[in-house]
Parts: C-alpha cells; sequence; structure tokens
C-alpha cells in the first residue's frame, strides 16, 4: 500500500496529534487559554467527523499490520472523540468559573486523546501498549492538575502509584504471551500452538491490565479517589473516552488474539464482572458526594459491559459498542451538569443534601439530568436501556442466565441512588438553602441539550446504529 | 398508492414541529408569550399543512388503489418481535386524516379568537399540535403498538387540555376522572394486543387482517372484547362515559375538537380497522350494538334535562357516538365511518357555536362587572340566555344548521348518515339474534326522535324567546346591549362547518334512493371508497322496505322538532321543564339525576377501592412491602458500610487488592 493511503487510516490520530502540539505552540506565546479551547474543539469537531465517516470506509490493516482500520477500530475511535469533543466543549466554562483556566488542560486531553486512539486502531501489543501508556501518563497530569488543590494532587499521585503497578503487570503479561507465541502481532498470538504455563501466565496478567484500566472489582479503588478529586469535567472525559478505549482494545485483544481459549476467560470475566457490579453497585448506594456516586455508577456500568465480555459473542460484542455509546453520551451529560452545580458559589455542591431544590431553580438543567439518570437506570424511551437490553439479551443468548440475573438485580438497586439525586432536586424543597444559581453559558447549556436528544434518539431509533454495528466483522467474532 | 406514501411521515411529522416550535419557543423566550396570534397561527399552519398534502392524497388515490406502507425505522426489536415506526395508507386512515386535520385545521383557527383573553396561549396551542400529531399516529399506525402510542398520547393531551385551567380545582379534577377512566380501557386494550401477539407472534394490521383463520371464534370474542372496552373508554360508552360530559372544563375549542370530532371516535375507528376480525364472532357484535344502542338512549334521555349548553352537547355527543357504535355491531362500518364525519361537521359547528354564545355572556358578565355590579351568573347556563337570535345572528343561523343536520332532516349531513345506520341496525335485525337487533333498531328510533326533540329545545332556548337574563337578576337590566357576535375569524370558521353540515351527507347517499327513479345506482361514495378496507354486512332490504324506512326517520325527526316547538316555542324552558318533571315524576328525576351513575360508581367502586386501599393495602405496604424493602436496604447498608472500610484512601491497601485479584485471575487460569 502507497504511505499516503496508509496516513489515511491513521487520520484521526494525526489531527489530534497536530492539535495537541499546536495547542502547547499556542499556550508558549499567548496568555489567553480560550485560542487553545477553540483549537481543540475545532480539531476535536474535525476528528469526530473524520472517524465518523470512516465507519463507512474499508477495513483492514496498515504499517506493517501494527494498526487496524475500520470497524470495531472506527467506532472506537468514534467513541473516543465524542467523549473528548464532548467533555472539552464543557472544560472551558467549567475552569473559568472555578478560576483555573489553563491551556494545558487542552494540550494534556489532545495526548491522552492521541493515546486512546493508537489504543483502539492497535493490531499489535507493542502499539497497544504504546497507546495505554500516552493515555495513562496523559491522565495521570491530567488529574494532577490544579496544583493548588490537595485532593487532585493526592489523587494524581494514587493513580500514577497504582497506575505504574498495573502497568508492571500489563507489560509482563505482554511479555510472557510474546514468549509463549514468538509474537506480539494478535493474529499471531491466536496460532500459538502450545499453551503452557507461560501463555496461560500471559492470558491472566494481560486481563489484569485491562480489568485496571476499565476498573473492575478489585482493581477498581484508585477510581473514587480520581474522579473525585479531578475537576469534574475532566472526570466526564476519564471516565467516557478512556473507559471506551479500555474496553474497545479489550475487544480487540480478546477477539483476535484469544479467540479459542474463550472458554476460560470468559470464566474469569464473568466472576470479575458479578464482584463490578455487586461491589460496584452497593458502594454507589452509601455514597453522598454526587461526584463520587457517578464514580462507583461508572463502575458498576464497567460490571454491565463486562457481561458482554462473558458472553463473547458478536452480537454481544456490537451490544457493549452499543453501550459504550450511549454510556459516553450520559455520563459526560450526568458529569456536565453536576460540574455546572459545583462552579455556583456558597455552598459545595457536589454534596447530594446541597441539591435540595435545585431542580426549579434552572429548570433545563433539572430536566437535563433527569434524562441522564434515567437512562443511567435503564429505563426507556432512553439509549441506555437499549444498551442495557442489548448486553443482557446478548449474555441470555450465551446462556449466562444467572449473570443476567445478577445484572437486572445490580440494576433494579441502582435505581436507589440514582433517583435520590432527583428526589433532592425536586422534592425536598423546603430544605434547599437559599442559593441563587447562576445560568450557564449558552454553549454550555447546548454542549448539554445535544447529549440529552442523542440520548433519547438513540433510545428510540437504534435500529440503524445497531445494524451497522452487528456488520462489522473484523474483530474475528 | 406506493408512489404517495412517503408524504406520510410528512403529514405526522408538521404538527410535531408545531409542538416544539410554539413549545420551546414559548418556554424559552418570554416575550413570545405575548405573541398570542402568532403562536395561533404557527398551530393552524402545521394542521393546515398536513391537510393540504391529505387532499393532494385523496385527488390521487382512487377507491380501488391498493394500501401502501411506510417504515421509518424499527422501533423495538426484541427477540421474534420487532415493531416499526410505520404508517399505513390506505382508504380509512387518509379518510381519517382529513377529518382529523380538516376539522382540526378549521377549530385551531377558530382558537386564535376564542383563546385572545388568554394569558399564554402558546402552551394551548402546542398541546393542540401534540394532539393532532398523536391522533394521527392513531390513525395512519399500521401496527397496534404504534396506534397505543398515539392511542395513549391524545389520552394525554386530553388531559392536559380538559384541565388547561388548572388553577380551577374542578377542572383540574375533571381532567384526572377523564384520564382514570381511559385508563381503565387502556388496559384492556393493553391485554388484547398482548393476547393478539400471543396468538400470531405480531401486532401489524396486515399480519392480524390476513391471519383472521388463525384465531378461534372464543379468542376473537374475548380480544374482541377487550378491544371493545377499551374503545368504550375512549369513545366514552357504557360503562366508562361518565367522563366525557366533566371532559367539557376544559377550553371550548379542545371540547370541539378532542371530546366531538376527532379522539372519542377512535373507538369507532379501531373497531372498523379490524372489521374482517370482529365481524367473526356474531355475538361480538351483538354486543357493540347493545352497548352502542343503550348508551345512544341513556345518554340522549339526559341530555333532555341539562341546561348547562355544553352539557347537553356533550350528551348529544355520547348518544351519537353510541349511534356509531350500533353501526358497527350492525356490521355497517361504512355507516359507522360516515356519521364519524357528518358527526365531526356538526358537532364540531355547534361546539364553536356553544364556544360563540359563552364568548358573549362572559362578556356581558364582565361589562357588569366594568359597571360596577357585583353580577355572577353562569356563562353556559341557556336560564340565563333566550332570544340570543337579534344579537348573535351568524352564531344563530349556523347554529340552527348544524341542529338541523343533527336532528335528521333531509338532505343536511345528518340525515343520511343516521339514516343508514336506522336502516342497517334494521337489516341486522334480518339475520342472527334477529329479535334482539329489531329492538335495538325501534330504541334507536326513539333516540332518535330524542335527539330531534333536546337538540330544538336547546336552540329554542338559547336563541328564542327573549333574553331572561334580566328577568332573573335584576341588577343587569339592560345588559342586552352588550351582546355581540363574534369576530369575524370565529363565525367564518362556523360558516364553513354549516356549509359542510349542509353538503357532507351527499359523499353517501343511499344507492337505492337514485335507483328508484334509474333502475341501478352506484352513488354511495363513501361507500365505494371503503369498499377495499371495511368488511360490511351485506343489505338484504328491499326497495320500498328501505322507503318506507326513510320515511319513518325524516318522521321520527320531524315530531321531535315538532314537540320542541309545542313545548318551548314560547316557553321559559325552566317553567316548561318543572311541568314535565310533575308530570313524569320518578322518571324525569332518573334523567336529571343522569341516573346516578356517578354516585354508583363513587359507592361501589371508588370509595370501597379507597377504603380498601386505606386499611389493607396501606396496612399492608407499610408493615410488610416498606418492611422488607427496609431490611433489604439496611442490609446493602450495612454491606456497603462494611465493604467501605476497605476504601481507606491508602495507597498501600489498593495494591493489596490488585494482588488478591491477580491471585483469583492467575489461579482461575492457571489451575
Amino acid at each position: 500500500m502507497e504511505s499516503a493511503n496508509e496516513l489515511l487510516t491513521i487520520l484521526p490520530v494525526i489531527i489530534i496529534g497536530t492539535a495537541g502540539l499546536l495547542v502547547m505552540m499556542v499556550d508558549a506565546f499567548t496568555e489567553n487559554s480560550r485560542t487553545a479551547y477553540w483549537i481543540t474543539v475545532l480539531f476535536s469537531a474535525i476528528g469526530l467527523a473524520v472517524s465518523v465517516n470512516s465507519l463507512f470506509g474499508p477495513t483492514g490493516t496498515s504499517f506493517y499490520n501494527m494498526i487496524a482500520y475500520g470497524g470495531t477500530a472506527a467506532f472506537g475511535a468514534v467513541l473516543v472523540m465524542t467523549g473528548t469533543l464532548f467533555s472539552v466543549m464543557l472544560t472551558r466554562e467549567y475552569l473559568e468559573k472555578t478560576g483555573r483556566h489553563i491551556a494545558e488542560v487542552y494540550s494534556m486531553m489532545l495526548f491522552a486523546t492521541f493515546g486512546m486512539l493508537v489504543l483502539v486502531q492497535s493490531n499489535n501489543l507493542v502499539t497497544l501498549f504504546l497507546g495505554i501508556e500516552t493515555m495513562s501518563i496523559s491522565l495521570y497530569v491530567l488529574a494532577g492538575l490544579v496544583k493548588d488543590e490537595k485532593k487532585g494532587v493526592e489523587a494524581a499521585l494514587k493513580y500514577f502509584l497504582l497506575g505504574a503497578f498495573s502497568t508492571g503487570f500489563l507489560l509482563y503479561g505482554i511479555a510472557l504471551l510474546y514468549g509463549a507465541s514468538g509474537s506480539t502481532f494478535l493474529v499471531d498470538i491466536a496460532a500459538t500452538d502450545e499453551k503452557g504455563l507461560i501463555y496461560w501466565a500471559g492470558v491472566a496478567l494481560l486481563l489484569v491490565g485491562f480489568f485496571f484500566k476499565v476498573s473492575a472489582v478489585p482493581f477498581h479503588m484508585w477510581t473514587p479517589d480520581v474522579y473525585q478529586g479531578a475537576p469534574t469535567t475532566i472526570t466526564a472525559f476519564m471516565a467516557t473516552a478512556s473507559k471506551a478505549a479500555g474496553f474497545v482494545a479489550f475487544i480487540l485483544v480478546l477477539s483476535r488474539a484469544l479467540p479459542d481459549v474463550r472458554a476460560e476467560w470468559s470464566d474469569v470475566i464473568w466472576l470479575f464482572a458479578i464482584f463490578t457490579m455487586v461491589i460496584g453497585n452497593i458502594l454507589a448506594l452509601v455514597q453522598d458526594n454526587v461526584k463520587r456516586m457517578l464514580a462507583y455508577s461508572s463502575i458498576a456500568h464497567a460490571g454491565y459491559v463486562l457481561i458482554g465480555f462473558a458472553a463473547a459473542t458478536g452480537a454481544a460484542y456490537s451490544a457493549i459498542l452499543f453501550y459504550l455509546f450511549a454510556y459516553t453520551l450520559m455520563n459526560v451529560g450526568a458529569f456536565g451538569i453536576v460540574a455546572y452545580y459545583e462552579w455556583n458559589k456558597g455552598l459545595d455542591f457536589t454534596e447530594i443534601k446541597n441539591y435540595a431544590g435545585l431542580g426549579y431553580q434552572q429548570p433545563l438543567m433539572g430536566v437535563l439530568m433527569s434524562v441522564f439518570l434515567f437512562s443511567m437506570v435503564g429505563i426507556p424511551p432512553f439509549a441506555g436501556f437499549i444498551g442495557k437490553y442489548r448486553v443482557f439479551a446478548a449474555a441470555i443468548d450465551e446462556g449466562l442466565i444467572s449473570l443476567v440475573i445478577v445484572g437486572v438485580l445490580a440494576s433494579a438497586a441502582s435505581v436507589y441512588y440514582y433517583i435520590r439525586v432527583l428526589v433532592y432536586l425536586y422534592m425536598k424543597e423546603d430544605e434547599g438553602a437559599q442559593v441563587t444559581l447562576v445560568k450557564p453559558g449558552m454553549l454550555y447549556s447546548v454542549t448539554l441539550v445535544i447529549l440529552a436528544v442523542l440520548t433519547l434518539y438513540f433510545g428510540i431509533n437504534p435500529g440503524s446504529l445497531t445494524d451497522l454495528l452487528l456488520s462489522f466483522k473484523d474483530a474475528a467474532y | 398508492m406506493d408512489t404517495y406514501v412517503h408524504l406520510v411521515p410528512w403529514i405526522i411529522a408538521i404538527p410535531l414541529v408545531g409542538f416544539f416550535v410554539n413549545g420551546l419557543l414559548g418556554l424559552a423566550f418570554r416575550s413570545y408569550r405575548d405573541m398570542k396570534t402568532v403562536s395561533g397561527i404557527i398551530a393552524t399552519l402545521a394542521v393546515a399543512v398536513p391537510f393540504l398534502l391529505a387532499v393532494y392524497l385523496f385527488l390521487m388515490m382512487q377507491g380501488d388503489s391498493e394500501s401502501a406502507s411506510i417504515s421509518l425505522f424499527t422501533w423495538i426489536q426484541a427477540g421474534d418481535f420487532t415493531t416499526d415506526i410505520g404508517y399505513r395508507l390506505d382508504q380509512l386512515s387518509l379518510l381519517m386524516t382529513l377529518v382529523v386535520t380538516g376539522v382540526g385545521a378549521l377549530i385551531h383557527f377558530y382558537a386564535i379568537g376564542y383563546m385572545a383573553g388568554d394569558e399564554s396561549p402558546w402552551k394551548f396551542f402546542a398541546f393542540m399540535n401534540l394532539f393532532i400529531f398523536a391522533m394521527l399516529n392513531l390513525v395512519l399506525a399500521d401496527n397496534m403498538l404504534l396506534l397505543f402510542l398515539g392511542w395513549e398520547g391524545v389520552g394525554l393531551c386530553s388531559y392536559l387540555l380538559i384541565g388547561y385551567w388548572y388553577t380551577d380545582m374542578a377542572k383540574s379534577d375533571a381532567a384526572k376522572k377523564a384520564f382514570l377512566y381511559n385508563r381503565v380501557g387502556d388496559f384492556a386494550f393493553l391485554i388484547a394486543m398482548l393476547l393478539i401477539f400471543q396468538t400470531i407472534g405480531s401486532l401489524s394490521f396486515d399480519a392480524i387482517l390476513n391471519g383472521t383463520e388463525l384465531f378461534t371464534t372464543d379468542q376473537v370474542f374475548i380480544i374482541g372484547l377487550l378491544i371493545l372496552i377499551g374503545a368504550t373508554g375512549k369513545s366514552a360508552q357504557i360503562p366508562l362515559f361518565v367522563w366525557l360530559p366533566d371532559a367539557m372544563a376544559g377550553p371550548t375549542p379542545v371540547s370541539a375538537l378532542i371530546h366531538a370530532a376527532t379522539m372519542v371516535t377512535s373507538g369507532v375507528y379501531v373497531i372498523s380497522r379490524l372489521s374482517s376480525f370482529v365481524m367473526m364472532s356474531p355475538e361480538l357484535m351483538l354486543l357493540i350494538a347493545v352497548i352502542g344502542a343503550f348508551t345512544a338512549f341513556i345518554a340522549a334521555t339526559i341530555a333532555l334535562t341539562r341546561y348547562d349548553i355544553k352539557a347537553v352537547l356533550a350528551y348529544s355527543t355520547v348518544s351519537q357516538l353510541g349511534f356509531m357504535f350500533l353501526a358497527l355491531g350492525s356490521g355497517a362500518y361504512v355507516a359507522a365511518m360516515f356519521h364519524v364525519v357528518t358527526h365531526a361537521f356538526f358537532k364540531a359547528c355547534l361546539f364553536l357555536g356553544s364556544g360563540s354564545v359563552i364568548h358573549a355572556m362572559h362578556h356581558v358578565e364582565h361589562k357588569l362587572h366594568e359597571e360596577g355590579k357585583d353580577v355572577h351568573f353562569d356563562p353556559q347556563d341557556m336560564r340565563f340566555m333566550g332570544g340570543l337570535r337579534k344579537y348573535l345572528p351568524s352564531t344563530y343561523m349556523t347554529f340552527l344548521i348544524a341542529t338541523i343536520a343533527i336532528a335528521g332532516i333531509p338532505p343536511l349531513a345528518g340525515f343520511f348518515s343516521k339514516d343508514e345506520i336506522l336502516v342497517m341496525a334494521f337489516n341486522a335485525g334480518l339475520g342472527e339474534y334477529g329479535a334482539i337487533y329489531f329492538g335495538l333498531w325501534a330504541l334507536a328510533l326513539i333516540t332518535a326522535f330524542m335527539t330531534a326533540f333536546y337538540m330544538f329545545r336547546l336552540t329554542l332556548g338559547t336563541f328564542h324567546g327573549s333574553f331572561r337574563l334580566p328577568e332573573k337578576i335584576t341588577e343587569a337590566a339592560g345588559s342586552e346591549k352588550y351582546l355581540h357576535d363574534s369576530p369575524f375569524t370565529m363565525t367564518s370558521v362556523l360558516w364553513v362547518l354549516a356549509a359542510l353540515s349542509i353538503v357532507g351527507g351527499f359523499i353517501g347517499i343511499p344507492n337505492f334512493v337514485v335507483a328508484t327513479f334509474t333502475g341501478t345506482a352506484d352513488v354511495n361514495l363513501l361507500s365505494n371508497w371503503l369498499d377495499r378496507v371495511t368488511m360490511d354486512a351485506e343489505l338484504v332490504l328491499s326497495k320500498p322496505v328501505e322507503w318506507m324506512l326513510l320515511f319513518g326517520s325524516v318522521l321520527v325527526a320531524l315530531s321531535g322538532i315538532y314537540v320542541a316547538f309545542l313545548l318551548y316555542g314560547e316557553n321559559d324552558p325552566e317553567t316548561q321543564d318543572n311541568r314535565i318533571a310533575a308530570r313524569f315524576g320518578a322518571l324525569y328525576q332518573v334523567w336529571n339525576e343522569k341516573y346516578r351513575l356517578d354516585e354508583i360508581y363513587e359507592g361501589f367502586i371508588v370509595h370501597p377501592t379507597v377504603r380498601f386501599s386505606d386499611r389493607v393495602l396501606a396496612v399492608f405496604d407499610i408493615k410488610f412491602i416498606d418492611g422488607f424493602v427496609n431490611f433489604v436496604a439496611s442490609v446493602v447498608r450495612f454491606t456497603g458500610s462494611v465493604v467501605r472500610y476497605f476504601q481507606t484512601g491508602v495507597v498501600q491497601t489498593y495494591a493489596v487488592a490488585i494482588v488478591l485479584g491477580v491471585i483469583i485471575v492467575i489461579s482461575m487460569l492457571l489451575f
């Protein structure tokens, strides 16, 4: 293949990488962080458009098979870019209102996105590792970017230490698999004949690496601290784009490198899915801080997604991709609203008790929050319902009835902590403190409205997207 | 019709756009809320444009055109069950679309003037557009589930619009009552859908109508009964009709649009849509006919005693819907749809006319208050009216035309449709369960007499005689100078509807009338139009019998009018009614107290339910259910607090947890 055409296969990566460097340069020469913001928004939008376009393009590999493009990888890029674009759009106003608007945020977000895009396109464990580490290191920096905030710095350090710890496992797993199969290409690993101790140890450690990235229980403990400590819109970014990238890469690795030992890893994932759903939901129930609640909720969601991995069919993978899309929309939305409440002065608006009566003050924000929370619960006609439904249905087709029962019970329990927010917003008006909320900016509201409309749209008409996802055959289902 | 079916989604989408435009602009911009005319015009256009599209489709369509479907997208897919957002264009759905958008556009236009005095008509118009959207979904859906979505949607809009002036507790209660009574029917409808799905595995009309042989007669009866219960809720039939009179609490255009012309006919539409299915069970047909005839009769008797002009019209609507159900039960779907159409014309005209009267009476009360007189009277009560024809000439003329139409005087619209129903009921008397159908026919004939009578009582009491307000309330002396007709925007709509009430009947001239003179005839346009869609019972009567029945129904209508003139021509309705009450005694009292149905429902259903809930369910709920829930919650919270203990915030603990996880993974894969 001609080299120019090969470059086209990683176009989103190039766009985002260029943008990251550009923002860094601009930041060096100007004091105005808004320029950086607009560059980021523009390039992210272009990146999203390009990745959406590539959904309908060809699939294949490039750069000596190091990179996969089209199909699942392309949709991974769409997920990442969706999460990035919308969280970036929310970030400026939030950081300005909380008085910490600095342009480095955008370059670090872009570099993290760069890593995620490489990650979802990787066809080789080395590219995969490069992607994961580019992403993770940028995220460590992002979590502690606000240096004068003690909690954030503490969270960043924890994140870094544990991240390094888990990277050790991941890298060791890659090394062992290389030793067992003699290659780092995913398809070559699938062709390993001799499955000895080294091979199995490699598979186990690879799983551990991914479990950490997608914060499955008990590898999750960094999540609440980091999500709570980081600036809220950055949390939205971490909770959606980075998680989606991790899950998509997980699909690629499991379906391409380890398809014939599916029975073995499926059992492991089965167990960790149950851990994750149960512990994630139980701990979300007892939180009084909304950011922390959403952090545990994202752990719980990872548990539902893992159900799809335990089923591990083409239908299940397509269901996971849909779930991740819905998850990205509603989580950016929910964190966006929390960020909005948070920047109002006077009270700590991440504490749920201070939400009393706020729903009536800014009706639009209240309604949008209701949409996102209902979608997270999995109530039709929102996209979250379809996602959950499809994942559960795929698992039932594979006979994983007990797993689905746990999933359904867990999501029934989750109603409590999601709806509790709405109860405070609307039904505890009398207990509310007399604080007047400031109106969010136009762009901020529009961003959230778009997210809510998409959540609703894909809940009513999921057909076109699910058909597209089911047509992906590149992940060697 | 495949070439044109792509227009159908536009017909449905435009009212929705209208809803969003008015709704969002009204929510977002305070200044928009004062632009009352603009919001009214937007809403009217959002219905008028679909009407024009429907007219275009009508011109392109013939009676023998094949039905066509369009599917926008797959809405629900679960295992073997799929449902599309899909629409079906055929003669029946297009006929309903024309009525809904045509009459709807006129009423929207009328409402611009009627709602001019309201504070926030943008909300009103948004709801009205939403109603049209839901109603179009109902009539154009190609499957039961989407129809049900429209069905619930119109119920919601009806609720919102009945309680539009929600600060008045009585009105908001009326809205709740309508909603709850409808829920009873909706629930039955839902079960019917589930049974249909269980039997044939699909909810599309194509599958149901092509697969009627898959149902046993018993299944048809049970499913049909459940659909019928749903229809009695929405179309206000026995036993669920009591909500409709209360629904008059809404603004008058709402009464005209939702509670006379369109929504309440959806029960008739559904049964016509499923005609070949329903026909399979003669017992079901009989039941439909019985419900229809008795509803028609009972509602008419109540209408005899009302003074509230809108209440008379409300009971009259219930009664006319009863006629439609009688037609359905007699296998005369064309006649039923015919009556739906003509009834939409004259009843909308009557309601809007009553709106014009109420408007005028309100104005009088308002002016009297301005004079500083503390006068209070019910602007809907005909005892305070009389002689209005001098002051509201346009309203009077149109109201009179519509009254003649509903009374059944040829050649106005109501005559043809009502006569066809009577003929078909008589015709059914020659088939299975003949004796009962004869009885129903006789009951319907008596009802037709009462219809003519109470409608003229209403017209005479309102427009003839002398203006009674100054006689009843001395302070209001000279108040007639404040009476004036409604503005042109409102009366023009009345005239259009009156014109339709005159000519509307010509779409369904009975064939035998012409055939008597020419030998054979094929002039019944509506019957030809609906030929492919509905499965009508065969007409077995001979021409002389049909002529006899025709003259009979004219005679009945004329005698009703004659008696009304005799009793109310000169007299004050109240004095006259007291005389009648004295003569009829207990019977009149039963009618006047509306058969005490509300009290019966209150005493036998509502009150026991509330008491049972209070004494048993509430206790069970608090002690058992809540207790169990609280128990689970406390277990979970306890577990949470224990697990939380490990979330120490100390990074070493976290690392230990990771190592623990690693051990589990490795041991599972290696051993």
